[in-house]
């Protein structure tokens, strides 16, 4: 089961997890990840964009590589485009499995390549204007790791 | 006879969202046709670009017809 949705407004995680939770019934664990607007500092406001082409495929094509590479009764992956106040959701990423591991592993590599290895476009609006955010060196090793870690059967 | 070009990201605050151009465009021509700091940025490898939605391996062959779109892709960041 592979639900992914590029949304371009506001959404609630957990209706999102209720949703989700519902569609995997043998499931023996969902792994969730919630990605939000930092509420913390200066920041007014983020802008995500994306290239209509290759956004939905690329998230699609990454989902079908969780769902080969892991053993996962199901996979969600919502993220949001637009404009979005500190607090509000950006990414809802579920994971259900029979078992916790592979669901986190999952959840895990879904992210980091969300991070840094998805077609959007981040920018904050501090109060003297937009700033355009790049991932940090964090992001670019967390996305590695994915390589050279050995695969599960 | 025109070719539309997207800036995506940083790109679009250095040069404009999107702008027309006379087809068939060429890379130089592109290339040429940007200030400085986007041109610079543009013919580094750390922008990807994409014609008709899909990914060039080599973006210094692009050449587009009327009526094609090229993106110019900057580093992404999401999440």
């Amino acid at each position: 089961m592979k639900d992914v949705r590029l949304l371009d407004t506001g959404f609630s995680a957990g209706e999102g997890l209720a949703h989700f939770a519902q569609k995997v019934p043998d499931a023996g664990g969902i792994v969730s990840f919630v990605g939000k607007v930092r509420g913390e500092g200066d920041v007014k406001a983020l802008e995500l964009s994306h290239y209509e082409p290759l956004t939905l495929p690329g998230m699609d094509a990454l989902a079908d590589q969780a769902l080969a590479r892991w053993a996962l009764e199901g996979l969600m992956i919502w993220h949001r485009i637009g404009v979005m106040q500190p607090g509000a959701p950006i990414v809802l990423v579920s994971a259900a499995a029979k078992h916790r591991r592979d669901a986190f592993e999952a959840a895990d590599f879904v992210m980091d390549h969300l991070k840094s290895d998805a077609w959007f476009w981040k920018r904050e609006r501090r109060s003297d204007g937009w700033h355009w955010i790049e991932p940090r060196e964090q992001d670019h090793g967390d996305l590695a790791r994915w390589d050279i870690l050995p695969k599960q059967d | 006879m025109s070719v539309k070009v997207l800036f995506l990201g940083r790109l679009s605050a250095m040069v404009a969202p999107e702008r027309d151009y006379p087809a068939p465009l060429n890379w130089q021509y592109l290339l040429d046709s940007l200030p400085e700091e986007a041109r610079a940025l543009v013919a580094g490898e750390k922008v990807r670009v994409a014609l008709d939605g899909a990914l060039l391996a080599d973006k210094t062959s692009l050449i587009a017809q009327n009526g094609a779109e090229v993106a110019l892709l900057p580093p992404v960041s999401g999440g």
